[in-house]
């Protein structure tokens, strides 16, 4: 070992494969993927850091609870407005409610959750993992043998998750409650038909597939924001870069998503009928 | 007691770009060893490949029996908890306090009760002098007590390799040598393995027992530390004396224009500085002496008669007083 070592000489052209159109799109997907996978591994991973996800759930919500019922409110008026002045050129007026609250429930509400989590816990999130990423914080977690993966990212996912999930319920109740208020009071609708008509029309599976769209968004939007946080590129720079596009990724990927459960759950499920 | 590192052949390829091929060297148990190069020349990619941070195309990383490069994931992270890395800025949680920032590994790793914990951390603190300063958070501290604190965090698991990265950098002299001795007290105490990586010539001088340089995409030399004091090798010598003249240009290496210039005009030369090999630093007084001392005088011994003549005399120089002492 005393000796000097040989110098590096350049070695002769290492092979270097040609840039094919496309690759890079599959390279990051296929790392998304990989990400996605690695964090459902980790989640069973002891010992689960209850301390972290608690303060991130309470973080979350705490930023998405207020503008999610601020969103929801005129959402719900707007659908109640918008399909009883249709439906009433039907002369079905009385379907309203019935009509207005499937929209709500089965679709408005995990997109206006979407908006939220991927616009708000998304990018909080991703801007979070980048800078720590950029401060080398997360290499130097990982010197000391901790998982920046089961350790951070994790709890954040599962945060997102459970935040997901109940704040769609809050946006179901809060855009029905809307929606009713304005078919009643400025429609001029019935009270009894408005409720009569929701529950021959709407069932229990609407509710279920409206919760697994929340707790599936979750998930995406917490392993997009986190694989664009890990990943920033260059500097300080690169994490508003990744913040952005954290954010409108997610919006794709969920917004694909909806439509393809969607697709899937209106084959599956057959509707209630009157 | 440390443990040896031993590198074989690693290369590393950040896209097309050859940061340095077929690096081999040992870093041999309980010896400080400092890795020079200009800037830019992987040093701090060497040092994390080291760790597994960076996985080299090539080669391989042997820390007790584990491969760092090429050994499973769960193998990688055990290995790391021998490691102790100090990062260029200290790389401190910023949402933490010094306290608990220090306290992390501990608590992370070990099941100690938080009294014990408290013990270690303020001990450890004392140690690189951060006593008082427990409850700062890292932004509001100046960056040698980052790197200070750095220090204190990377030596709570009792490490047998410890890895400095450029702990001079935005350091003002006087304080660049409390580190040199702060580096040199902590081998005398836990005598674990030490790698820095820097291009401080003070410290490359006073500090290490080898010393290694990187440049032109790999390894110069790497041996006993009067190897590369005393080495006219164009290179080392250049950058031990930081003149302009020689192979070593502002943009790593000279190009054949500079070099033409240079040898038609010649360049503005600097006081020639014949270098002496300077003593290395003693343990501040009342600590226990280097035991890696007498390791690597025999060590160093035995490959003598393989050493360049120069490095011959100094390291008989350098063994009289060592031996009396």
């Amino acid at each position: 070992m005393s000796a000097p070592g040989p110098r590096g000489a350049p070695r002769a052209a290492t092979r270097t494969p040609l840039p094919v159109p496309g690759l890079g799109v599959v390279r990051e997907i296929g790392r998304l993927f990989a990400l996605g996978v690695h964090v459902v591994g980790q989640m069973f991973r002891r010992p689960f850091q209850l301390r972290e996800f608690v303060e991130q759930f309470w973080f979350i919500a705490s930023v998405t609870i207020l503008p999610a019922m601020l969103v929801t409110i005129p959402f719900g008026a707007v659908m109640a407005l918008q399909v009883g002045s249709l439906i009433e050129q039907f002369g079905a007026r009385s379907f309203t409610g019935g009509a207005s609250v499937l929209v709500m429930i089965q679709q408005a509400s995990p997109l206006i959750v979407s908006l939220l989590i991927s616009g708000v816990a998304g990018s909080a999130i991703c801007a979070d993992l980048g800078s720590r990423t950029v401060r080398e914080e997360l290499d130097a977690m990982e010197v000391m043998g901790v998982s920046p993966i089961q350790r951070l990212v994790v709890p954040r996912v599962l945060a997102v998750m459970a935040v997901a999930l109940l704040l769609n319920g809050l946006v179901s109740v809060v855009g029905t409650l809307g929606g009713y208020f304005f078919n009643v009071v400025m429609q001029n609708g019935t009270p009894g038909a408005y409720v009569a008509s929701f529950s021959a029309l709407a069932q229990l599976p609407d509710l279920y597939i409206s919760e697994l769209k929340a707790v599936l968004f979750g998930f995406v939007a917490g392993v997009v924001a986190a694989y664009r946080g890990l990943n920033p590129k260059g500097g300080p720079k690169g994490v508003g870069d990744a913040v952005n596009q954290s954010v409108v990724f997610t919006f794709l990927i969920l917004f694909f998503i909806n439509a393809v459960l969607t697709a899937i759950y209106l084959q599956l499920v057959p509707s209630k009928g009157i | 007691m440390g443990i040896e590192v031993a590198v074989e052949g690693l290369t590393k390829t950040f896209g097309r770009q050859n940061i340095w091929s077929d690096l081999t060297l040992t870093l041999p148990a309980g010896e400080i060893s400092v890795m020079l190069g200009p800037s830019g020349t992987g040093k701090t990619v060497f040092l994390k490949s080291l760790v597994g941070l960076v996985r080299p195309e090539r080669g391989r990383v042997l820390v007790d029996g584990v491969d760092m490069v090429g050994s499973r994931e769960r193998d990688v992270y055990e290995a790391r908890k021998r490691f102790g890395l100090m990062f260029q800025d200290g790389a401190l949680f910023g949402s933490m306090p010094l306290f608990d920032n220090i306290a992390f590994p501990l608590r992370e790793h070990t099941g100690r009760k938080e009294s014990e914990i408290r013990r270690i951390v303020l001990e450890r603190m004392e140690m690189v002098g951060l006593l008082g300063s427990e409850g700062k958070l890292p932004g509001e501290i100046s960056g040698g007590m980052r790197k200070r604190a750095g220090l204190a965090r990377a030596l709570v698991l009792d490490p047998q390799i410890i890895l400095i990265d450029e702990p001079d950098s935005g350091l003002d002299p006087v304080r660049t040598s409390y580190i040199s001795q702060l580096l040199i007290d902590l081998n005398a105490q836990i005598d674990a393995t030490m790698l820095i990586v820097t291009h401080n010539l003070d410290i490359a001088g006073t500090v290490p027992d080898n010393m290694g340089m990187l440049f032109r995409r790999g390894l110069v030399a790497f041996g006993p530390r009067e190897v590369l004091l005393t080495s006219d090798e164009p290179v080392v010598a250049q950058f031990l004396s930081g003149r302009r003249a020689g192979p070593i240009g502002m943009a790593e290496e000279k190009d054949q224009a500079t070099i033409d210039r240079e040898e038609t005009q010649g360049v503005v030369e600097q006081t020639p500085a014949g270098r002496p090999v300077m003593p290395q630093l003693e343990p501040t007084p009342g600590l226990p002496r280097r035991q890696a001392v007498r390791r690597r005088q025999e060590r160093v011994r035995a490959m003598l008669h393989e050493l360049p003549p120069a490095a011959q005399r100094a390291v008989v120089a350098g063994f009289a007083p060592e031996v009396s002492a």
